[in-house]
């Protein structure tokens, strides 16, 4: 049970705190999507990305920051195997399901949809 | 020949009349508590075509249509045609344009274009230019807010002040004969910029502008707004209309419950349209089918119209440049014995 | 000489005042409730992958992503999702329906333009910053990490 309220806390936690810098400074929202998903890259690297998602499950794993996480996890991964190629190679590893996901769910979702307004 | 100008303001030896006018307003509009005073609704922002550009221009070509069969002229009757609207290159305006018969000018001052496009066409005629002359102009929620801001289901969070583009056409006959008002002065305004950078609130940035003209007509004609029934501002919205009352009162001008704003106006202020509409059909559709009945009933026998525009781009913005404004304004009577 | 002379910090102020303002503690607990909800939902389908498709964790987890992809994008497409976003703002923003939903407004948006250069050539025109910079900083912290051993 308690991995759902930590998933839930974690979670709104992270969406308040964007909340409260969209609403106090003039940062867009793709200034601070952009700037989750750079601070998940280097929690990544200071290896305090794992440890967060074994605390917080969902709660770090469905904010976009999760994107800096799996495409830094790829990268590194890779670079263990393959060295300089693997900096290259293994960015997408991971990120691949989460992107080519977005990608073919948005055509679909236009084939059928409308915008409404 | 007789120097017409007092300061900014044009001076008509020869008031054109206003001899007919037509609108046509959105699904959203058709909502508000003006709905009936408009002549016709749609219930597709489409209008039955495969884009919204396409439905725009529709719905203003739809619109000159009707005001020259309110006139009883054809196309062809027309001097000249001076129209425009919100999108790039004045899209809108040139494809109504194409299908017309008349000699055409695409004019250009954000949401202060129908009251350029009435002072011109009245200069024009009191110059002897012309005789008979359209003034349009349209505004689409849809194509405003794609090309200004995101995509319409991007979910992103907008302030309680913003202002929503009215979807709307209005087209003004100018002309000698008939119609029961006249256009009696134009004054011309000036660029103002403060400073606003937020392009959630334009009515904030065009109020400095809306100030600027009222009070110059007021110097250039030696006027008070006890001279004038009603002093009717464009699309500065809810809040863009308290900060004129502030700017006006600073400068001891009370003009108190004679301001009102057709964007404010047009949607009934309800929390959900934000500080209410904007864009150039908001007063090219509620002066021509509300006000100018009004002032036939006897209501208002004189109106100071005041377009007011936001001169911004979707680039300008993203470059963090602030939001010039302007405002042009005409003097609307009630012709004596009319 | 205009008849309105006043700094920008003068009028500034006038429109401080004037403005409506914006409820921030309000907006925090929206986000911070709607996030948290997202969040959980996201957790309750990972640990239903798990229990029920025998995924590892980390699969269910990716799964878990991708369904809530897809909810983001379906409720983008029945004109849910910008209420949605209205209400919580970075509530709806931040977690990934809101990467989906960025990649679908435009989608839908650009439709009229046809499919290639409408939806094909705008699908990242919101959500591509994103992605840029997440495989840039994946790259750099990388090669760091290569060049003096992370």
């Amino acid at each position: 049970m308690g991995i759902f309220i930590k998933a839930f806390l974690v979670g709104g936690l992270i969406c308040g705190i964007c909340q409260l810098i969209l609403d106090n400074t003039d940062y867009t929202p793709a200034h601070i999507l952009v700037g989750l998903v750079i601070i998940g890259s280097i929690l990544t690297g200071l290896g305090l990305y794992d440890p967060l998602k074994e605390f917080a499950g969902a709660g770090v794993t469905i904010p976009v920051s999760n994107f800096g996480y799996i495409l830094t996890q790829g990268v590194q991964e890779a670079a263990e195997k393959d060295g300089l190629l693997g900096l290259f190679k293994g960015v997408l590893d991971i990120a691949s399901a989460g992107i080519s996901a977005s990608v073919i769910i948005a055509f679909f979702m236009a084939l059928i949809f409308n915008p409404k307004k | 020949m007789a120097v017409k100008t007092k300061g900014q303001t044009f001076v008509f030896a020869n008031p054109p009349h206003i001899v007919a006018h037509a609108s046509i307003v959105g699904p959203e509009e058709s909502k508000g508590p003006y709905s009936e005073y408009f002549d016709l609704h749609l219930d597709d922002a489409k209008y039955g075509e495969d884009s919204w550009e396409k439905g725009e221009e529709r719905m203003a070509a739809n619109a000159v249509d009707l005001s020259l069969d309110k006139a009883s002229v054809t196309a062809a009757d027309v001097d000249l045609m001076l129209g425009g609207d919100l999108l790039n290159q004045l899209i809108t305006a040139d494809f109504v344009a194409r299908d017309l018969d008349t000699p055409f000018l695409g004019i250009y001052s954000a949401c202060a274009t129908l009251v350029e496009g009435l002072s011109l066409g009245a200069a024009l005629m009191d110059g002897g230019f012309a005789d008979c002359v359209v003034a349009f102009a349209s505004s689409h929620y849809q194509t405003a807010e794609r090309q200004y801001r995101t995509p319409l289901e991007y979910g992103v969070q907008y302030p309680p002040y913003k202002q929503f583009t009215v979807t709307a056409a209005g087209s003004y006959v100018l002309g000698w004969l008939g119609g029961d008002v006249w256009i009696t002065h134009a004054t011309m305004g000036k660029v103002i910029d403060l400073g606003v950078t937020d392009p959630n609130d334009l009515g904030s940035a065009m109020a400095p502008a809306a100030a600027e003209i009222i009070l110059q007509n007021f110097k250039d004609l030696n006027r008070s707004p006890a001279d004038y029934d009603l002093i009717l501002t464009g699309d500065l919205g809810l809040t863009g209309k308290k900060v004129l009352t502030t700017l006006l009162e600073e400068k001891n001008i009370m003009a108190g419950d004679k301001l009102m704003d057709c964007g404010g106006e047009i949607f009934g202020g309800q929390e959900q349209y934000g500080s209410g509409g904007s864009g150039v059909g908001a007063s090219a559709a509620f002066f021509g089918s509300v006000i100018i009945p009004r002032m036939k009933a006897g209501e208002f026998r004189r109106v100071l119209f005041v377009g007011t525009g936001a001169l911004l781009s979707a680039l300008t913005v993203k470059q963090k440049e602030s939001i010039p404004a302007i405002a042009h304004a005409v003097v609307v009577e009630k012709i004596p014995g009319g | 000489m205009k008849n309105i002379n006043k700094t920008t910090d003068e009028f500034k102020k006038i429109v401080q005042k004037e403005q409506p303002p914006v409820n921030k503690t309000a907006n925090f607990f929206k986000a911070f409730l709607v996030g948290g909800t997202i969040c959980l939902i996201g957790q309750v389908f990972q640990e239903l992958y798990m229990a029920f498709f025998n995924y590892s964790q980390q699969d269910a987890g990716t799964m878990a992503t991708i369904t809530m992809i897809f909810l983001g994008g379906l409720l983008t497409g029945l004109d849910i999702y910008d209420e949605i976003g209205q209400f919580a703002g970075a509530g709806s923003l931040v977690p990934v329906t809101g990467f989906a939903n960025a990649m679908v407004a435009p989608a839908l948006e650009y439709k009229q333009e046809g499919f290639i250069i409408g939806i094909g050539a705008n699908l990242f025109s919101i959500a591509g910053p994103v992605l840029a910079y997440g495989m840039v900083s994946a790259f750099i912290v990388g090669l760091l990490q290569t060049l003096f051993g992370g």
